[in-house]
């Protein structure tokens, strides 16, 4: 198990060399640099040859590129040539907030996934199952910001349910730890402000929530219903062990192998796809800065960015291999 | 009173747009306690039908269809409600399924899955569960049963595999155990274990068993009374050493042509039957084997053969038998029994000087043999 870990943490090594080498020459040779963007469309040429040789731009790509790892061992991402802040800091600011976003996503995604594409399964073929088909297929093909809006008109702004905009009410006086909002909330004692956090997560997670809980619904319930045709389900019934157990400890168990492995997958998705959710809900993560990011063509907060996502993607799919382990003895890990 | 008492069981899938299968077709035969029984056939006849019928595991779709009546033990399985099913289950009738590996549950433990039936039916739990498992592994030859709990069906071989549902078969010494072709997946020497050990099992606890099989060398190495069965039906119904020695209907004597023989002479070639299951003719317009029949004669056609009550017990559905030697047909015949008549109703008898495959074990002799 000790073992298994590190080979995966030292694969990530050259994993990440390669992703990052890939990332720089391609965000070079996009139109355009951050002198554009800082200068708009008057600079004289001479003032952004002399900026680009301030941020050492004007070098060749690859002792660039060697300067960047050089930085990078020392775990240094830089600075934003737009906000002029530490690639790091702003990362921590934002990001908490992505990954609040993301489990609130995935939690109802999960939740609610599981037990209906169960169910599904179960009354395969009457109406509960024709409804989360369909409905599953609705949940994939509507677009996520399109969904977003809608939930925001109907619950926020009609209804006044819940909030249209933001991680928490300015009002609230909160203590920030973390800048887990949540988390904060709880590890202080501030109650009202864990509560009213939360409540900012519900429209933007159910939003995100979409099409993971479509895709989760599609799996568990083709699962469930391979497995039910299994022959240890018939030695189960043949056992005379109850319909509980036979459910719970030879179908569910089963089934949930390869829900698994698509929750690790999704995941991935929803950290690097919140982009929209956040826009339409004014929600502080990290996707409508990197979407500024590009438009500014601010090189070391996209590389410091993406590089991040992609060691927080592997890690969550080391989790999941992990807890694949666990279900299913044959792929214990050595 | 017969154990288990099967009485025209029927068994048909019926799916929209599609021809209904009538995989079962009439089936009948008794066991007795303690007794094996064989239902031999080939692939398709319907013997494992029968026995999931039996057991209520059919798969729960609809247009499927059972009928008839299997009463065990004075009440018939077939109009249990679920409950009630599930009680008897593992209890009084269980069974063991043909390819181990997949009928172990991959994900969790040997021992749970041995002492989940104990926790179901006996009460058991905890240590007292696990030490009872222990013994049940150690019963079915596992060495190093405590350790083999704790383990997963991947890492046991097929033939301990096959012993650990053995183990849970009989975890609550059920009356009737049924054996789906539980030698089917694995190597002869392996093969040639199992049985040993289903026929230790059975002899030492007065389990009726009835071993479902198309292999004929498992039928004469282990069971009392045979059924051959054909297109859904019971074709022969005989104790092992009479049908052996003189099979009567075509299709008994084609399946026991076509198994290779070491005593044959050289060069002597195999005696396949010819065509194949999917040659039949439906069961109300003539016998069902005519069509591959080498004996085939007018009457075969037209309507179903009746079941004969013939010379030592033994009944068959055919006009046209194999002669026996130096028996004219009116001598052997006992009696006629109409087509609808239920054959079982009409038992193999224990026959003169003809022990019981399992030595100690089978139905006690009747008169004429304490006679001998």
């Amino acid at each position: 198990m000790f073992r298994f870990i590190v080979r995966r943490l030292l694969q990530l090594i050259p994993t990440l060399f390669g992703l990052s080498l890939l990332l720089f020459i391609w965000l070079r040779r996009l139109p355009g640099g951050p002198e554009t963007a800082i200068l708009g469309e008057r600079g004289t040429p001479e003032m952004r040859a002399a900026i680009r040789r301030s941020m050492g731009l004007d070098e060749p790509i690859l002792v660039q590129y060697g300067r960047f790892v050089r930085r990078l061992i020392r775990l240094d991402l830089g600075t934003s040539t737009s906000t002029k802040r530490s690639v790091v800091s702003e990362f921590l600011e934002r990001f908490p907030g992505t990954v609040e976003l993301t489990v609130t996503a995935l939690v109802i995604a999960i939740g609610v996934g599981i037990p209906l594409g169960y169910l599904a399964a179960r009354r395969r073929g009457r109406l509960l199952d024709h409804l989360s088909v369909g409905g599953s297929l609705i949940g994939i093909c509507i677009p996520v910001f399109f969904l977003a809006y809608v939930l925001k008109a109907i619950f926020s702004e009609n209804l006044g349910w819940f909030p249209s905009s933001g991680r928490q009410d300015p009002t609230i006086d909160a203590t920030r730890i973390t800048n887990f909002f949540v988390l904060d909330g709880i590890m202080t004692r501030e109650w009202d402000a864990a509560a009213d956090a939360i409540w900012h997560l519900v429209l933007p997670g159910l939003a995100l929530a979409s099409i993971p809980l479509a895709i989760i619904v599609r799996i568990t319930r083709a699962s469930v219903l391979e497995v039910l045709n299994e022959d240890f389900v018939r030695t189960a019934e043949a056992k005379g062990l109850t319909e509980r157990t036979v459910r719970r400890r030879h179908v569910l168990r089963n089934s949930l192998l390869p829900v698994v492995t698509s929750i690790g997958l999704l995941t991935g998705g929803l950290l690097s796809g919140a982009v929209l959710t956040e826009t339409v809900f004014a929600f502080t993560g990290i996707g409508a800065f990197i979407y500024d990011a590009i438009n500014q063509r601010d090189y070391p907060v996209l590389m410091g960015f993406i590089l991040i996502i992609a060691v927080v993607y592997v890690l969550v799919n080391l989790l999941v291999d992990l807890s694949y382990s666990l279900i299913d003895p044959r792929v214990r890990v050595r | 009173m017969a154990l288990l008492d099967v009485d025209d069981l029927s068994v048909t899938f019926a799916r929209r747009g599609q021809r209904t299968v009538h995989a079962v077709d009439g089936v009948s035969f008794s066991v007795d306690a303690g007794e094996v029984v064989g239902l031999v056939g080939e692939s398709g006849c319907g013997k494992s039908v029968t026995s999931l019928a039996i057991m209520g595991l059919l798969p729960k779709q609809p247009g499927t269809r059972v009928g008839g009546k299997a009463v065990f033990d004075g009440t018939d399985l077939l109009q249990l409600d679920d409950r009630s099913r599930r009680d008897i289950r593992g209890r009084d009738v269980a069974m063991i399924f043909q390819d181990p590996l997949s009928s172990l549950n991959p994900v969790i433990p040997i021992g749970l899955q041995v002492t989940e039936v104990l926790a179901r039916h006996r009460g058991m739990k905890g240590a007292a569960a696990e030490k009872e498992a222990a013994a049940l592994l150690d019963r079915v030859g596992i060495p190093d049963p405590t350790r083999r709990l704790k383990e997963y069906p991947h890492q046991l071989s097929g033939g301990m595999r096959q012993r650990a549902l053995i183990a849970m078969a009989v975890a609550c010494r059920p009356r009737l155990l049924i054996a789906d072709e539980p030698t089917t997946a694995l190597d002869v020497t392996i093969q040639a274990q199992i049985l040993e050990l289903l026929k230790e099992l059975v002899r030492d606890s007065g389990t009726a068993l009835v071993m479902i099989t198309h292999d004929l060398g498992v039928v004469a190495g282990m069971c009392d009374t045979i059924n051959v069965l054909y297109a859904g039906r019971v074709v022969e119904t005989a104790r092992r050493r009479p049908l052996f020695r003189e099979p009567r209907h075509p299709y008994t004597v084609g399946l026991l042509g076509s198994v290779p023989r070491l005593d044959a002479g050289r060069g002597e070639r195999l005696t396949p039957i010819p065509g194949s299951v999917r040659d039949v003719l439906p069961w109300p317009d003539g016998c069902a084997f005519a069509p591959r029949c080498s004996r085939r004669v007018d009457a075969c056609v037209g309507e179903p053969p009746a079941l004969v009550l013939a010379h030592d017990g033994r009944s068959y559905r055919c006009v046209n038998p194999a002669p026996l030697p130096g028996m004219t047909p009116a001598e052997e015949i006992r009696g006629a029994v109409p087509t609808d008549a239920t054959p079982g109703s009409v038992p193999a008898q224990a026959v003169p000087n003809d022990p019981p495959a399992v030595p100690g074990l089978g139905p006690a002799p009747r008169e004429e043999d304490a006679r001998d």
